[in-house]
């Protein structure tokens, strides 16, 4: 389990009960939270779930594999700290995260 | 029809786009009423999983589920599973269930999908035959997945492609059948299609093209054999029949809502009938982009139609209509489609179909109108954008892999 905060283009704050093994779109999508499309699933086939993730939390996510990077680079805004979140398994570790999603996800 | 007024919006159907109307219905601001008849047993899921992951036994039952229980009562969402409606009275505004009883609406959305073509042949019937469309058919094939058994998979479509790449990963004989001369013929050009007759032969999966079935063959009750048009016979364990959808229509034909291949729909998905939209699979709608009208069979087709009945019912601003967009997984193959193909003539190959990693674009009178991308993300999501604008490309540009997509999108812009 890891509590992950999601916080919106005007900074209003969401957080969650993640369950180990889901993605961070996953407990986006059964949340509700606003802001994440995910249309594909989690197939990492749409880049509809860009989140830009907290730097005290980018070593321990890790970085994108190459399909994602190259779905990545034709997002809206993409930061350095860019991520499709579907493609962020929830851990332990994770507990705590923090990522921010973008106004729009097209 | 100015809808506003509207207290109970009724859904028949209980797949992604009635799934999708019920999260925009509430997005949007809708107080009222909201029920959701399916015939499946379970909430609505996603679908596209049941021939790849979910079939390869990869992804846990519970997500494929959009959204949990809790959030249709948290949403104040009545979802009566299990049950068919029988009837659309318009002038009463009524949806009529199979064991008595109706339910009345202000807006109705006719989110009723699709269903598998049966196989016109003798031993379609036979135990060990199957449609893959719901998750209880995985149910009643994934038991019978074993490794070493043959399985006939009659149709080289997206279906019968992906239920054979999952089949070879499990250790199963696959023999894939088709009718025409290429597999995929009716949603690829002979490039394409080509490029994955090559790699399932490679994966040890026999593709016949040409070849028409003609009967299936049981002992008892339990089917044993394929039986070709031309006399060959396959011995068979499990035959997977994918050879397309109907949409399911009769619901809105029988009430009177105009039809042709699909419940017909205007831009936001209304049919003729002020109150009631149609979503899905079910839906002709118009495809902005290419000036016709017609039917898709998608996700993003379904999460659209979902967005703009809900938007036109609370009289919101339109939802703009993204480029029709596909994907497939097929091995460690990831196919993204964009666009609509049909109509082209010309095909331009970026890239190389060698390293698995290419796209073929299609071009009708040097506009860009659809692109297949094989493991090239770049490639399919600079053209979802160029599509849209009706952007012209020259074939030499397109095929030069030293500019990036990024750059040539941006000649275009």
């Amino acid at each position: 389990m890891a509590k992950i905060t999601y916080v919106d283009h005007d900074g209003t704050e969401r957080t969650v009960e993640a369950t180990n093994g889901e993605s961070v779109m996953e407990a986006a999508i059964k949340n509700s939270i606003p802001g994440i499309d995910a249309d594909c699933g989690g197939a990492c086939a749409c880049a509809t779930c860009h989140v830009y993730v907290d730097e005290a939390f980018m070593e321990r996510v890790g970085s994108p594999e190459d399909m994602e990077q190259s779905m990545l680079d034709f997002a809206e805004n993409v930061q350095a700290n860019s991520r499709l979140s579907c493609q962020i398994s929830v851990s332990d570790e994770l507990d705590g995260l923090k990522v921010t999603t973008p106004e729009s996800q097209h | 029809m100015d809808l506003s007024g509207a207290e109970k919006v009724v859904i028949i159907g209980g797949g992604q786009a009635a799934a999708q109307a019920c999260a925009s219905l509430r997005l949007f601001g809708f107080e009222g009423s909201i029920t959701l008849i399916g015939e499946e047993p379970a909430l609505p899921y996603q679908r596209p999983p049941l021939s790849k992951a979910y079939m390869k036994g990869e992804l846990a039952e519970e997500r494929l589920y959009f959204k949990p229980a809790s959030w249709y009562e948290d949403q104040n969402i009545d979802t009566v599973l299990s049950v068919r409606a029988t009837k659309i009275d318009r002038s009463a505004q009524t949806v009529e269930l199979e064991h008595g009883g109706s339910v009345p609406y202000d807006a109705l959305i006719i989110a009723t999908g699709s269903r598998p073509r049966a196989l016109p042949v003798e031993g379609a019937d036979l135990d060990g035959v199957f449609d893959l469309r719901d998750l209880a058919d995985v149910e009643r094939i994934r038991p019978q997945m074993v490794s070493g058994r043959k399985m006939v998979i009659v149709g080289a479509g997206y279906i019968g492609l992906e239920a054979a790449a999952v089949a070879r990963q499990m250790g199963l004989e696959v023999t894939v059948l088709e009718m025409e001369e290429r597999v995929l013929a009716r949603v690829t050009s002979p490039i394409m299609s080509q490029f994955f007759t090559d790699e399932h032969t490679r994966q040890g999966a026999e593709i016949r093209t040409g070849a028409r079935l003609a009967s299936l063959k049981g002992e008892g009750a339990k089917v044993t054999q394929a039986v070709l048009a031309d006399g060959t016979e396959l011995d068979a364990d499990i035959v997977l029949v994918g050879i397309g959808i109907l949409p399911n229509v009769e619901l809105a034909e029988e009430a009177g809502i105009a039809c042709s291949n699909g419940i017909l729909t205007d831009q936001d998905a209304r049919t003729n009938d002020p109150r009631v939209f149609a979503a899905g699979d079910c839906a002709a709608r118009p495809l902005v982009h290419y000036g016709r009208k017609g039917r898709l069979e998608s996700v993003h087709n379904a999460i659209e139609q979902g967005k703009l009945s809900a938007a036109a019912i609370m009289g919101k601003p339109r939802p703009t209509e993204d480029c029709p967009w596909f994907w497939s997984d097929q091995y460690d193959l990831k196919l993204q489609i964009a666009g609509l193909s049909q109509g082209y003539d010309e095909t331009v190959v970026r890239g190389d179909p060698e390293a698995r990693k290419f796209a073929v674009f299609y071009l009708q009178n040097g506009k860009l109108i659809a692109v297949d991308a094989i493991n090239s993300p770049p490639e399919f999501l600079a053209s979802k954008k160029m599509i849209i604008t009706g952007a012209r490309l020259a074939p030499e540009t397109l095929s030069d892999t030293s500019k990036s997509m990024k750059e040539i999108a941006a000649t275009t812009a």
